[in-house]
Order: structure tokens, then sequence, then C-alpha cells
């Protein structure tokens, strides 16, 4: 039976075409997509500023261009919209490094419970979100940026890699060998901070739990399964911030029981 | 029971939390602050004092792709596009990573009239006021990303071999450097030819470094913190009128001492036992 990939496919296009325009700018001047997360310029007028970098910066007390602080805004608005951590499934690199570890862990059938490491909570990423804007202030440089597997990718792809690939690398065993969906999951504040400013997002999956085989195909391929709760249960939305909006659980749902919608606030709860 | 229990574990996980956030915390700023200490590096013009640099830099590319990406980039030969003079700071470069910064034997800065580089910082990083020259124009003459430095004993014009390498590849020509014709004692009849750089002129741009033709440059690029001292207040031009104005509100300190109850005169001429 042919697997349906329809979302995996548009995700990987989405955050291939966008590495190769943000590449393109700086190999061959274009200016479609110029910069890299920090900030960019649509066609070199519109600003794109990512929002916990643009909080980091604030926090160490110097006081940003106005294009940064607008095009923060812009980001933050356009996720609060389509949901949040949309940036994490459909732009950001790691996803393609994380994911791979995934799906190698579940052909290693490392995903059993004797081998899958739990020594942290999912809700580590929201300490290290506000530690990393402390540390920021206390030192005066933005400190996640040092760190960042996401940018030290980007800026990979765009200016080389260097010895930054093994940060990469070192995520990418993490989450095979180490914690399963150990950064993206549990670690990133990028993804907090992108969980908490999707929290009310229009875009949202449904469950709806008459057609549910409770075959739990979804759960397993779900970075985030703990949003899927209320499979089987209840046909309700998917109303968490850390839900990806990845779509992969409405590709391997075979019953029809899962698709996007737009979020109806006047039902849910 | 079940109630105090409970609260007992919300008290224990919130402590732990916290804990553990602590640590990671100054883990966290301990590696920062030692990895911020670069202070050998470049910067690009205009680029603010090293450590306001650091916590302004975005760390979005835009000045090292407009940089590779100018107009004129372009090799003659080959019509293809060369090497930028900004790179971004990879792992293992000990630069703070992804900042900008340039090393002027690999490509020194061409100091572009219209400075690409600059304008298209959006953070404020680089400093564009700090290039407008008296008509509000940018101004590439007026950047200090560095100064050169020449170390007088691997100079060979310091030996007395005629080489004006880095005098002619300034683009600040007989202004950043210039020659200073001294007689050669040693031969009688030759004159030597020596490099000078100005610090009221120089950029910092690296050319000279690129072009200095010994094994290790004789003349070389310094942060302006490193290569330059400071006299600090306490000295002071008394031949000059606006060095002075420095001192005007100067509030004298008097030191009494058995000594200065005479003046200098006396105390100078008397055969006192202090």
């Amino acid at each position: 039976m042919m697997k349906n990939i329809k979302y995996l496919l548009l995700r990987r296009t989405t955050q291939i075409g966008l590495l190769f325009l943000y590449f393109s700018a700086n190999a061959y001047g274009w200016n479609i997509l110029a910069g890299t997360f920090g900030t960019s310029y649509i066609f070199g007028t519109i600003p794109l500023a990512d929002p916990y970098t643009t909080l980091q910066v604030l926090a160490t007390g110097f006081v940003l261009g106005v294009d940064v602080l607008i095009g923060a805004a812009i980001i933050t608005l356009f996720y609060f919209v389509i949901g949040g951590r949309a940036f994490c499934a459909w732009v950001c690199p790691i996803n393609m490094v994380t994911d791979l570890a995934n799906w190698i862990r579940r052909k290693l059938n490392l995903d059993k419970e004797e081998v899958n490491y739990r020594f942290m909570k999912r809700s580590a990423r929201y300490w290290i979100m506000v530690v990393g804007l402390i540390v920021s202030a206390v030192v005066g440089v933005a400190a996640f940026e040092l760190v960042s597997p996401i940018t030290i990718m980007q800026r990979g792809v765009v200016f080389g890699f260097g010895m930054g690939a093994a940060v990469v690398i070192v995520i990418f065993l993490f989450d095979l060998f180490g914690v399963k969906n150990g950064w993206c999951g549990h670690l990133c504040p990028l993804g907090a901070t992108y969980s908490v400013i999707g929290k009310y997002s229009l875009i949202r999956v449904k469950h709806n739990a008459d057609t549910c085989t409770a075959c739990m195909d979804c759960k397993t391929v779900c970075p985030e399964s703990q949003v899927l709760h209320m499979v089987t249960k209840e046909s309700i939305s998917v109303t968490d911030g850390e839900c990806t909006n990845c779509g992969r659980c409405v590709d391997v749902c075979d019953d029809d029981a899962l698709g996007f919608s737009i979020r109806n606030f006047t039902k849910n709860k | 029971m079940a109630h105090s229990n409970s609260r007992r574990n919300f008290m224990a996980t919130t402590f732990q939390s916290v804990g553990l956030a602590a640590l990671g915390g100054m883990l966290w700023s301990g590696y920062t602050d030692s990895v911020k200490a670069s202070p050998l590096v470049l910067r690009p013009p205009g680029a603010l004092a090293e450590e306001d640099f650091l916590a302004a830099c975005i760390k979005c590319g835009l000045c090292a792709e407009a940089c590779v990406n100018r107009d004129t980039n372009i090799d003659r030969d080959t019509g293809k596009p060369r090497p930028g003079t900004l790179q971004m700071a990879k792992g293992g470069d000990s630069v703070l990573i992804g900042t900008p910064f340039f090393v002027p034997t690999e490509v020194p800065c061409y100091m572009c009239e219209d400075i690409p580089c600059v304008p298209v910082c959006p953070s404020g990083a680089l400093d564009m006021s700090s290039l407008l020259n008296e008509k509000e124009e940018l101004d590439i003459n007026k950047a200090s990303m560095g100064l050169a430095v020449v170390h007088k004993e691997s100079c060979i014009a310091f030996w007395g071999i005629q080489c004006d390498a880095c005098y002619r590849a300034c683009p600040l020509l007989d202004e950043a450097i210039t020659l200073e014709y001294v007689k050669n004692e040693r031969t009688g009849k030759h004159a030597f030819l020596l490099p000078i750089v100005q610090d009221h002129a120089c950029t910092g741009c690296g050319l000279c470094e690129q072009a200095c033709v010994t094994e290790e440059p004789a003349i070389f690029v310094l942060p302006n913190d490193i290569a330059k001292g400071k006299a600090g207040d306490h000295y002071v031009k008394g031949w000059d009128k606006k060095d002075q104005e420095r001192v005007k509100d100067a509030q004298g300190l008097e030191t009494k001492t058995k000594r200065s109850e005479k003046s200098s005169a006396d105390y100078l001429n008397t055969e006192l036992e202090l």
C-alpha cells in the first residue's frame, strides 16, 4: 500500500526551498530571501526576525534597529495565526535531522520503553527559554545563539559549516540514541517560544473520534504525542501550543479521523 | 494526608526545577563568557566597540552577503565573483560564532566607496553614523577597523632594502602610511625608506598586511583596543589650547607637606632636614 506522505512532502519542499533561497542570496546574490533566521529580508524590503533571538538581544540591553523589531512583530503575528510551531515543522532545518533520527529509531526499534531514556521533562524547554534570556542579560551577548544548532545549521548551509557540523551531528545522535524527540520536544527554547506564540492559533488539527479505529499510528509518528490526548475519546481540536502542525498524523491516518481545520473558538472549552 | 503529600511533591519538583535551572544557567554563563573573549578579531567598518558589537550583532549575515555580492567584486580575468572580505564565524574559528570578521592575509577590506556592508545591518551593530563625513555622506575613510603596526626588526625597509609594498598598497596613499627618509649610516651613501603608519588616517583595512613581502607580514593590523595605548587624563599637552580645554574644570588637589610650606626656590636652596 502506498503510504500517504502529502504533508511530509510539502514540508520538505518548504524547508529545502527556503534553505535554497537563503543559500542563493549569498551564493548568487538573489534578493528573494536574504539573511538568516536572525534577521532576513523578503525582496530586500520586508524584514523578518526571529522573536526569541530578538528577545535575547534586547535582554542584553542593546536597543535594536527598528527593522528587527518590525521583523519580529511580523513573524510573531504570522505564527500567532497559523500555529507557532509550524516554524519547527515547516521551516526549521534541524527538523529534518531530528525527523531522520526518529525514523531510524522506529526502524531500529529503539522506541521500546526499556531503551528510551526519559530523564528529561518536556517542560525543560520553557526553563531553558527563560534561563537563556537571563544569561543573555548577565553576560551581555545573545546566549542561545552561541549554541543554537538551528542557526548553526542554517549558516552552515549559507556560509559553510566548519566545525559547526559537529553540533548538528550531536543533536542527531542525541535524538537517535539518547532521548526520543530529545531536542525538539524537550530542550529547544526556540520551539518553546513558538509554542507560546501559537497557543491560540487558528489552524489546528481536528480529531473525529467517530471514525477512529484506535490504530494509534498517529501517536507513533507524533513528535509531541501528548497533544493527541483526545484520540479515540473526543471529537475536538488539538489545542496545545506544542503541536507543530506538521500533519504527520493526518498523513498516517487511514480512517479520516484527523485533518486540518480552522479552530472553532466557540465550541472548544 | 494525600493533600499534604501532593503539596510536598509540588514543592520538591519546584525546588528541583529552579535548582537545575540555576545550575544550567551558571554553566551556560560560564561558557558564554569564555567564548566572548576573542580580542584579536577585526570587525567590519562602522562596528561598535567589541563589547557592544557582541551584544548587538544578530548574526544575520547580511553584511557578508552584501560584501561578497557587491558589483565591484567580479574577477576581471574570470568574470566570476571573488571570495568576500567578510566571513561569518563558524565553529572552530575562535571568533564568537555567527559574527562577521575578516582576516587581511586572506581577503583584506577593499574600502568600497559605497560601503555595501554597513547600511544593510538591521540591528545597529554596524553604526552608519560613525562613517558619515561633514557633508553627511558615507565615507569609508572614516572607518577605524584597526590600526596597522610595523614590526621594524622584520620589516626589510628597516634593513636598508628598498621596499615600499605596503606604502603602495595603502588606499590612502601617503596619508595612512608615509615614507620617512633616513640616511643609512652603515653605508654612508644610501637612504632608508621607512614606512610609518599614521594613526589618524589608518582605517585598518589590511591591504598593507596582504601586500607585505616578508614570510610573515612585518606590517599587520591589530584591533584598536590592542594596538593603541592611552595617555589618560593625567597628562596634558601644555602647548595645545584644545588639549588644555580638557582639564579646564579640573580641581586642584593640594598636598601639604613640610616641603610645600616654602616656595620651591626656597626649599631647593636651603639645606633643610626632612
